[in-house]
């Protein structure tokens, strides 16, 4: 049965592999596609379907890993903070072993601090609960598939009448970067790999002015080989028509208005803010901060802490990545300095960074 | 950590339910579905919050991609 299905597979995938040379014959211009979602970036390792496409085809990753996209500044505050006393630091896993400008949370841990990690929120806020003499800050990292996660903890906090729980907001948005890389000439994006679990919260419309002004095709993609390969099969045929339209590949679970009550939630519990973007610098309205009307529940402003001067680690591209200009192979420290077991920046540490999936899959 | 995982919803409680995968069973919240669920369908969990529904045979073909490519702490 298994042996039936991967067959299936993978007869669907050289299938659209094919169709894909075909609709590209006799075109000398590449096109380029970008993925901005770290499970395509897995997806696409894991499979080898680079190698599938013709030269004509080129796929790129994008800012799709969460953790990656988080600069510095953001770990050192983390930092700072499980330094104070009484302080309980919560978080994935996945934060804690990126490196700050001096120091990790993996380090401080080492050195006493109390790191929870934590696979919800919402343990966090039972974290906060059993130890009403702490305080318990959650790191809110993530696109609109988490935001609406971490604005449902702070609601339950609120709700247990909680004053010891506080998130350290980084949430980020996706559709403002797509439009500062659709702009970037040195890039020249021909379509989109949008999201799936962001487009399920947000539904489509969010691309829109990606393919209305920038004329750049998207399309919302599933996660199997099969669906990347049919998404990548979708954007080939708008740009050999000229075409630029928002298409969802990944219909059975993405509906048209996305999921309104997680939405309402973000709506409810943040507001739209400027936010920093590793290598790609602050966007305007690309981030989610705390609302004013939830404020206690902001550890930036509900606790002060000195935070040491932001560093970049030297010689990681880690920047130049994020926005598809270079690869993980044009990195001098790939492989070498920087591995899984000692990343040196966040592509490398986290799973869904393209660091780590290139090293894992050896390309 | 930006996975969504399909589990099977085992039994629902007063605003969340008890779901499972891989013989893992999570509790997940209620609080972000916008809709109903019943025993037995398959629904799509981020960092504890039930975020989607979603039918059984797309919940096993998805699963199936993540066994491969995920350690199974990255999934629940
Ligand atoms: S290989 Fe390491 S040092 Fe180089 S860009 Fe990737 S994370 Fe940075």
């Amino acid at each position: 049965m298994k042996y039936q299905d991967e067959f299936r597979d993978r007869h669907v995938v050289l299938g659209l592999a094919a169709r894909i040379r075909e609709h590209v014959t006799g075109r000398t211009e590449p096109m380029t596609f970008m993925e901005v979602c770290g499970t395509h970036t897995m997806s696409i390792y894991q499979y080898g379907l680079r190698t599938l496409l013709p030269p004509q085809v080129r796929l790129i990753s994008g800012p799709g890993c969460p953790v990656c996209v988080t600069p510095n500044e953001y770990l050192d505050r983390a930092v700072a903070l499980c330094r104070l006393p009484g302080v309980i630091v919560a978080t994935f896993g996945d934060m804690v072993r990126v490196p700050g400008s001096t120091s990790s949370l993996q380090e401080e841990r080492a050195r006493g601090a109390d790191i929870r990690i934590v696979y919800s929120p919402l343990d966090a806020v039972a974290i906060a609960a059993r130890n009403p003499e702490r305080r318990v800050v959650f790191l809110g990292v993530g696109f609109e598939t988490t935001a609406p996660a971490i604005g449902g903890s702070i609601l339950a906090a609120k709700r247990q009448g909680l004053a010891n729980y506080f998130v350290l907001a980084a949430h980020k948005t996706m559709p403002k970067p797509m439009g500062v890389l659709s702009a970037d000439p040195d890039l020249k994006i021909d379509g989109y790999i949008c999201p799936a679990h962001v487009s399920t919260i947000t539904g489509p419309d969010i691309y829109r002015f990606l393919a209305e002004e920038f004329h750049i095709p998207c399309v919302i993609t599933g996660f199997e080989p099969a669906d990347v390969m049919q998404g990548v099969e979708m954007l080939v045929r708008q740009v050999v028509a000229g075409e630029s339209r928002v298409e969802t590949q990944y219909s059975r679970v993405v509906r048209p208005e996305g999921n309104r009550k997680a939405q309402e939630v973000i709506r409810e519990v943040f507001t739209p803010c400027d936010a920093p973007w590793r290598g790609i610098g602050v966007i305007p309205g690309s981030g989610l901060r705390i609302a004013d009307a939830y404020a206690a529940f902001d550890a930036e402003k509900a606790i002060s802490v000195a935070v040491e001067e932001t560093r970049e680690h030297a010689g990681c591209l880690c920047g130049e990545i994020l926005k598809g200009k270079v690869t993980p192979a044009d990195c001098p420290l790939f492989g070498g300095a920087c591995t899984p077991e000692s990343p040196v920046g966040a592509c490398m540490v986290s799973s869904e960074g393209t660091c780590a999936a290139a090293y894992k899959y050896g390309q | 950590m930006c996975l969504g995982v399909p589990m099977q919803v085992v039994s629902i409680g007063d605003g969340n339910i008890v779901a499972e995968i891989d013989g893992v069973r999570k509790e997940a919240s209620l609080m972000l579905l916008d809709e109903e669920v019943k025993e037995g369908d398959f629904v799509i969990v981020h960092a504890g919050f039930a975020i989607s529904r979603l039918d059984e045979e797309d919940a096993q073909e998805t699963l199936k991609l993540m066994r491969e490519v995920f350690k199974p702490e990255d999934m629940a």
